[in-house]
């Protein structure tokens, strides 16, 4: 890795792996420049005033319709947006790559949230299977249940359902944290590559089945161990993280987090390396 | 992908067809191939109440061949001649559709078996359900036209079960869809969302066994599984437990009869379902639109887990 003190801000940025392959895609081709203040967001993104607030009734809307509404609002500076009346509907506030304190007085069906990258989520009510699937960054709160696949193929941000979620919750998660206050179906962490789930309830059968890579802390009872799920010693710096996450999640503050079981891979499945590629480059 | 959706109110009668209908309806985006209801309606209890088809409805995609309706017709006499034949009395004759047929039965034997096998015995013919209480009705389409076609929004009950098809396994056609009788068990219905992978290998064996098959269809399975249950001896909570080990594949099934409402889901939890449960109302559907379709008030819900069994009594 290149010496970052004596480097320039370009050769710096190239050097952190902010761009150190060549990608495809709309929005990543666009080369990093800290002097160029838009190129801190995404294409097409807003610059939105948290103070500005709004109510949205949704009752009588698709899905499309309120999205597209949500991506107006932004557009017009509205930082915070409140969604009434969701009723369950499926593919709520999906797509959003923006800073933004959404805000739903209600439920919401299947893949509510999906591939969102940066906002501030909370849900008044439940959120059906597949809540904030390929979540970046930014953090959604449910206060209610969840259903399956609470956070498939999450990549960063947080998050948190105060109730209990359904089954393979975190399967193929990437990084970021999941944070359930209840209990965990079958299959808790199924195929994890990176991140943290933290249950403090109990979870089913195959915990952390075939993971590849991250960690789980469990509170309550586990009903079985997945393939190459092995418990690990809970160390001082992760009863502090788990602290601290407890705390910024606004659930389990005093929960007792020594006696967590922390479970990670054992590595005996797959020769997988868990390095990112622009990791992989800085390492070698 | 099906969607299911099921309901039972513990206090009261409602109009279970028209809710049936919405819950089903919004759930249609899972399949509209076809579209069944299993409504358990308020009768006096005292006749038999027989949903048959003498044909198949060839309209609207359907995989079946086409037939005349004189010999839908020929069908019916003899069938009327059956029920005759066995000591029983019609009391009530409906033809809803050309193919499709509603009659009260006063039949005093309790075992239905030989009574089905008899009607069941003219070709074409398919008793959908017998009960009494229970009435299954199913066709092609989406919740509406299927509710529209037979009048469904009339029917007062307490609970129901039903289902939305995408045809994957077998047929576009009445007898594939749901719900199934659970044969030859007065009033016993089930619908399923799922695939079952060991379907032949059970066939096999409940066919040895003197179960009967009408479709090729693997939900029928659940059906049949639970009435040999239920014949050996076992309550239906202990049939649906055992159905959780016996039955290989992904699936939420519900069951209902005359008095209960039952939901299990797979060890692998593969399939959805979403459960609204309150003193007098149980709601539950593949997803919570179906709910909302009944209850627009923001509720609380939640998923039950794998291996999960529940039943509930009225």
């Amino acid at each position: 890795m290149a010496n970052l003190k004596t480097t320039d801000k370009k050769s710096k940025s190239q050097s952190m792996g902010m761009h150190s392959e060549v990608l495809t895609g709309r929005t990543q081709q666009k080369f990093f420049n800290p002097s160029e203040a838009e190129s801190f967001y995404y294409f097409g993104t807003y610059d939105v005033d948290f103070n500005k607030r709004t109510d949205l009734d949704v009752k009588e809307m698709t899905a499309a319709e309120v999205n597209k509404e949500i991506d107006n609002l932004m557009s017009q500076g509205y930082g915070t947006i409140v969604i009434k009346n969701p009723q369950g509907k499926h593919s709520l506030g999906v797509g959003i790559l923006n800073k933004l304190n959404l805000i739903f007085e209600g439920s919401l069906g299947y893949f509510g949230m999906g591939s969102c990258d940066g906002p501030t989520v909370r849900i008044n009510g439940r959120v059906g299977w597949s809540c904030a699937e390929n979540l970046m960054a930014g953090k959604v709160v449910i206060e209610k249940n969840a259903g399956s696949c609470f956070g498939a193929a999450i990549r960063g941000g947080d998050l948190i359902c105060k109730g209990s979620v359904g089954a393979r919750t975190g399967i193929d998660m990437k990084g970021g944290t999941i944070i359930v206050g209840g209990d965990a179906g079958a299959f808790t962490g199924f195929m994890m590559q990176r991140g943290r789930i933290i249950i403090l309830g109990d979870v089913g059968i195959n915990l952390g089945d075939s993971m590849y890579d991250g960690t789980i802390f469990i509170g309550g009872k586990i009903g079985s161990f997945g393939s190459d799920a092995i418990p690990a010693d809970l160390t001082d710096s992760d009863q502090d993280w788990l602290k601290r996450k407890l705390k910024v999640a606004e659930i389990g503050e005093k929960f007792d987090v020594s006696k967590m079981t922390k479970i990670v891979a054992g590595k005996k499945l797959w020769n997988y390396d868990n390095l990112e590629p622009h990791e992989k480059k800085g390492a070698i | 992908m099906c969607g299911i959706a099921g309901l039972i109110y513990k206090d009261k009668s409602v109009n279970i067809g028209t809710q049936l209908q919405g819950m089903l309806q919004a759930l249609k985006h899972r399949g509209e191939d076809s579209t069944g209801y299993a409504l358990y309606g308020d009768t006096d209890g005292e006749n038999f109440i027989m949903r048959f088809k003498v044909g198949e409805n060839v309209g609207e995609g359907s995989s079946s061949v086409s037939e005349e309706t004189s010999v839908y017709d020929e069908r019916i006499k003899i069938v009327k001649s059956h029920i005759l034949g066995m000591g029983a009395k019609i009391i009530k004759e409906e033809r809803i559709l050309p193919y499709s047929l509603r009659y009260e039965v006063s039949y005093d034997e309790k075992d239905l078996r030989e009574f089905s096998r008899k009607i069941e015995s003219v070709p074409g013919v398919e008793i959908l359900s017998m009960g009494k209480s229970l009435e299954v009705i199913k066709d092609l389409g989406n919740a509406k036209d299927v509710c529209d076609r037979y009048n469904l929004d009339k029917i007062v009950g307490t609970h129901a079960i039903g289902h939305a098809r995408m045809a994957t396994e077998s047929g576009v056609d009445i007898k594939s869809a749901h719900p199934f009788w659970g044969y030859p068990f007065s009033d016993v219905s089930v619908v399923h969302n799922g695939q079952l992978t060991n379907y032949w290998n059970n066939r096999r064996l409940l066919e040895n066994e003197g179960m009967r098959f009408m479709s090729e269809c693997d939900s029928e399975l659940i059906a049949v599984y639970l009435a040999k249950k239920l014949r050996d001896g076992a309550t239906l909570k202990e049939g649906m437990k055992a159905s959780l080990t016996g039955l290989d594949g992904v699936f939420t099934y519900f069951v209902a009869t005359k008095d209960s409402l039952g939901m299990a889901k797979d060890t692998m939890a593969a399939k959805p379902l979403v459960l609204y449960e309150s003193d007098n109302l149980i709601a539950m559907g593949s997803e919570e639109i179906a709910i909302r379709a009944i209850l627009p008030q923001e509720i609380d819900t939640y998923d039950p887990y794998d291996g999960e069994v529940k039943v509930w009594q009225i």
